[in-house]
């Protein structure tokens, strides 16, 4: 640990603080973390990821790490996925969970909202064709409800069912029976969304990474 | 108009008619003692030596009932004054209704005191402290939400302990400074010793939770402010109890020592910890209990509120932090008792803790009216001035102060507004009267008097002064309000989502942050807790299953009780059904089914929508023993069945246009057949020829009520005869309904013949999404058919 801690210049740091809205301090932290995760590699790619014990037990852990190999999510306009990520990835998206802070405005508010927004969408939208689909919803379910026993495949059924005419309902009230009701868009999706208050409740706390609590990337 | 002058009636009325009796009643216990009587009166005489008087035919004995009859009395004034408050609609949405209740004290003290008798000495603490605070406190604790709660811990705690402590000493300090520097001979300010000052200070400081609940209910802010707050006002009794206490004790030495401040340290975590550590136990003791309620469901309500009573009691026995138990107590039995007992009896003690809450609160405020007129006051201007000013200054400057700290360490930050908020939102009310009350007479003799004025004009001057402002201020600032939406599916799978999401990625950072320990306490609740205290198969219902149960019963009920088909329920004012959400196959040359041809489509239509309007319900009345053993608690699956076809036909039809009887649209024969078996409309499509004999089941009587959570079908053993036996039962019984019935072909086959290994609750879902027994499914089913 503490080992080769190649300080990136500092234009750099200052480059990605700018764009990612993270101090120094915390992009060099975050930047420890990288190391360990990459074995001190420049890289990281699935496979690092996956060794991480603590995430054994989550149930949405591949769309998580999927969610980091995202071109999407580097918002720079690409699709599709990387292999392995660099650190300034790595950084951008992790830029999505930072916190409001006093100064913001409104309108900057509702601009990281949609942001964090449109990160959860793509978790969910795995075909990138802009809408969730009945069937991608219904993987969102099965894979949250994954790791709570013997559920039967009816019950995530029932569930994204219900949820998907919620959301018909509030965003496309008159339906004519033979109309088709696509899939979520990411309008309908923000619409039914509107009470959760994203921007205060995506966030984790960046600075208290505490030294004592990593362990070598390898050892997990 | 005519309802107006109606209502002022109905107000003087209740006034004319319930005061003049208060009057009588206190001056009946007033009066001297009935004469006395002889033991063997009414067993007629036995001695010689009395007279012999006539056999009493009726006789007036008001010895004998006047306690419960006095409190009886006061309860009826209470609500009657409840209900007169509400008649006049103007006055509530000015006034907060703790005003008003307290200016009805006023009147009835006054009325009291005018008539020449003895004013009752209602606020007696014991009373307060014993009976009319718990209900309020466990109401409080039961509803609490749990999650901003916890996720708002850290602040509510700096505001409870620091914020309380920096208000104590600083009032009671700047009030004794204050003392000191009046002159020596023209008041008795300047005997006062610091102690009493502090312990005054200690008193007046502490922000009432029954105050606060009373005037926030009526503003409905957004709930990270309410919970503030509200949650100072909660956990600052431990503070409260232990001041008072330390200075109560050495008020009289005259001096406190370095280790009496680290015993009342001490003292203070004991007295915290302690009172939440026997709430928890009281709570999973009850908890545990509910566990075998199964078959006693009408006593359910019962062991929660008797088991929070204890551990109330039981803290205060060791003075530890009633109001801390109570609340710990509450929330720790709350989700597995919820788990456990059927849906009337959390009917029950959702009603019943409203109720009690409500009345407490009402008679709380009229007796601070009441105690106010009846105490010996002694009014000084400087003293009580310079109370209400430092209780003002102290709060603001504690708020920002602390908000100043609080707000390195939150994510998202308090902001002037909020901050403004909280600290205007920090009213005093009944429990520092009735601590004042408790001071003790001989110790305190001469400034007794003067601390209960000063804490009254507090008390008024917040209750009154904040209390009416806070509402236009609040709409002045444009303060965020409470979202009044439901909470939907949606929100709830995204909330799932978002939690495990938020702990991967602080697990991705390596660090242990508040997600990875909520994780973590919450595995160990599904694993090792959860087992314990949930009876049967709803242990191991995830919390996202168990939201939608909840969702499913409350949709069906609020169907139900819309009255069937007149009107739909607002939640689902869409056209959408599961058609418009079931992707398209590719259309097969032929129709599967026949087209209607227009003119029978209308005539169909019209006698549907004739026969909705006249549809009607009749309740069935209830003995207890309808209640205890319902029958059609074993016969829900058809009954959630028909719900399920009723909202499926909510969903259809539709004031005007298409009904429910549509052409269906060229469809491959899998989907055809898939929405034939889920259309209850499309049943009868065979017999185009003559006008279907559609029967719509729209409510039977027993749904609410059968409508038991779904535990009660979970634990029913399912015997697929006995289903078939209550369906029949069924429809017997509701013939009595009027209006239309609408029944299911009987297809050939039981319910549960697609699934013998199926688990119970893998048979629920079924059921619950399963339209009918059916032969021909064997492919999934459209959910809501």
């Amino acid at each position: 640990m503490g080992a080769s801690r190649s300080r990136t210049e500092n234009p750099e740091i200052q480059d990605l603080s700018d764009q990612t809205g993270f101090s120094s301090e915390q992009i060099r932290i975050l930047h420890r973390r990288f190391r360990q995760l990459s074995g001190d590699e420049e890289t990281i790619s699935k496979e690092n990821l996956e060794k991480i014990q603590a995430l054994d037990k989550n149930p949405i852990r591949n769309q998580i790490i999927e969610a980091f190999f995202d071109k999407r999510n580097q918002k720079d306009g690409k699709v599709g996925s990387f292999e392995e990520i660099g650190f300034e990835q790595f950084v951008k998206v992790m830029s999505h969970f930072r916190p409001p802070n006093l100064k913001m405005t409104d309108e900057d508010k509702e601009a990281m909202r949609r942001e964090k927004l449109r990160f959860l969408f793509n978790m969910h939208d795995t075909d990138n064709d802009g809408t969730i689909t009945l069937d991608e919803y219904r993987k969102v379910v099965e894979e949250l409800l994954s790791k709570s026993g013997a559920i039967g495949p009816d019950v995530a059924k029932a569930i994204s069912d219900a949820a998907m005419l919620e959301v018909a309902s509030i965003n496309m009230p008159h339906m004519e029976p033979d109309d088709f009701y696509e899939g979520i868009t990411f309008e309908h999706f923000e619409q039914i969304l509107k009470g959760l208050e994203m921007e205060s409740r995506m966030n984790i706390r960046f600075l208290d990474v505490d030294t004592s609590t990593m362990h070598c990337g390898k050892s997990q | 108009m005519p309802g107006g002058s109606a209502r002022w009636l109905l107000l003087a009325a209740v006034l004319v008619l319930v005061l003049p009796l208060e009057g009588t009643t206190v001056s009946e216990t007033g009066s001297t003692p009935a004469p006395p009587r002889d033991p063997d009166h009414h067993g007629g005489h036995h001695g010689g030596n009395a007279t012999k008087k006539a056999f009493p035919v009726l006789e007036l004995d008001y010895d004998h009932i006047h306690t419960p009859f006095e409190i009886s009395l006061w309860v009826l004034l209470a609500s009657l004054m409840k209900l007169g408050f509400h008649l006049i609609p103007r006055l509530s949405s000015i006034v907060p209704e703790s005003c008003l209740l307290i200016t009805v004290g006023l009147l009835v003290g006054g009325l009291i005191k005018l008539a020449g008798e003895d004013v009752p000495p209602v606020l007696n603490s014991q009373l307060f402290f014993l009976c009319l605070l718990p209900p309020i406190i466990l109401d409080a604790g039961y509803f609490l939400p749990i999650r901003p709660f916890m996720e708002n811990l850290g602040t509510i705690l700096m505001f409870a302990v620091v914020g309380t402590l920096w208000n104590s000493f600083f009032v009671g300090g700047l009030l004794y400074g204050v003392c000191q520097l009046q002159p020596t001979n023209s008041s008795i300010l300047n005997d006062i010793e610091l102690l009493p000052c502090l312990l005054f200070g200690s008193i007046v400081s502490a922000v009432d939770p029954v105050a606060v609940l009373a005037v926030f209910e009526e503003i409905h802010i957004n709930e990270l402010l309410h919970i503030l707050v509200f949650g100072e006002s909660l956990l600052n009794d431990a503070v409260t109890v232990v001041l008072y206490h330390l200075f109560d004790e050495y008020a009289s030495v005259g001096t406190v020592t370095m280790t009496d401040a680290v015993l009342g340290v001490l003292c203070f975590l004991v007295v915290a910890v302690g009172g939440v550590l026997v709430g928890a136990v009281y709570g999973i003791l009850a908890a545990f209990t509910s566990r075998f309620t199964s078959h006693t469901r009408v006593i359910e309500p019962l062991f929660v509120f008797v088991y929070s009573y204890m551990a109330y009691l039981s803290a205060e026995m060791f003075h530890l932090s009633g109001i801390m138990a109570l609340i710990a107590c509450g929330a720790v039995m709350r989700p597995y008792v919820e788990a456990n007992i059927s849906h009337k009896s959390h009917t029950t003690i959702k009603y019943f803790l409203k109720m009690w809450s409500s009345v407490s609160e009402t008679l709380i405020f009229i007796f601070l009216g009441v105690a106010t007129v009846d105490g010996k006051h002694a009014w000084n201007w400087t003293f009580v001035t310079v109370t209400v000013i430092l209780c003002l200054i102290g709060r603001v400057i504690g708020v920002v102060g602390l908000t100043f700290i609080i707000n390195k360490f939150r994510i998202v930050k308090l902001t002037t507004k909020d901050q403004f908020i909280i600290a205007y939102g920090g009213l005093r009310g009944a429990i520092a009267f009735s601590l004042g009350f408790l001071l003790d007479k001989v110790r305190y003799a001469e400034i007794r008097e003067m601390f209960l004025t000063a804490i009254i004009t507090v008390v008024f001057f917040t209750v009154f002064v904040q209390g009416m402002t806070i509402k236009p201020l609040v709409e002045l600032l444009a303060v965020k309000k409470k979202q009044e939406a439901k909470r939907s599916i949606n929100e709830e799978i995204h909330t799932q989502f978002l939690d495990h999401l938020l702990t991967g990625i602080e697990d991705i950072c390596g660090h242990y942050g508040h997600h990875h320990w909520k994780d973590k306490l919450n595995r160990f609740n599904k694993k090792y807790v959860k087992k314990c205290l949930i009876a049967g198969e709803r242990s191991k219902e995830p919390q996202l299953i168990a939201f939608y149960h909840k969702m499913e019963m409350k949709q069906a009920i609020e169907l139900v009780e819309s009255g069937g088909g007149v009107k739909l329920p607002p939640s689902v004012p869409s056209t959408v059904s599961m058609q418009n959400i079931q992707p398209k196959k590719p259309p097969p040359a032929e129709r599967a089914l026949p087209q209607l041809p227009k003119g029978r489509e209308d005539e169909i239509r019209k006698i549907l929508r004739g026969n909705l309007q006249k549809t009607r319900q009749r309740l069935r009345s209830y003995n207890r023993h309808t209640l205890v053993a319902d029958p059609f608690e074993d016969g829900l699956n058809d009954l959630l069945l028909k719900k399920h076809k009723m909202i499926e036909l909510e969903k259809k039809v539709k004031m005007s246009n298409y009904l429910t009887v549509p052409a269906a649209p060229p469809d491959s024969p899998t989907i055809a057949r898939a929405r034939l078996a889920s259309d209850p409309q499309a049943y009868n499509m065979k017999q185009i020829d003559s006008v279907p004999t559609i029967q719509v089941d729209l409510a039977s009587p027993q749904s609410p009520d059968s409508l038991n959570l779904l535990d009660e079908l979970q634990r029913a053993n399912q015997r697929g005869q006995s289903q078939r036996r209550e369906q029949e039962e069924d429809e017997e019984e509701e013939e009595e309904v009027q209006g239309l019935m609408m029944r299911p072909p009987h297809r050939g086959g039981d319910k549960t013949e697609d699934g013998a290994p199926m688990g119970k609750e893998q048979r629920l879902m079924r059921c619950l999404s399963d339209p009918g027994p059916s032969a021909e499914e064997d492919e999934d089913e459209p959910f809501l058919s």
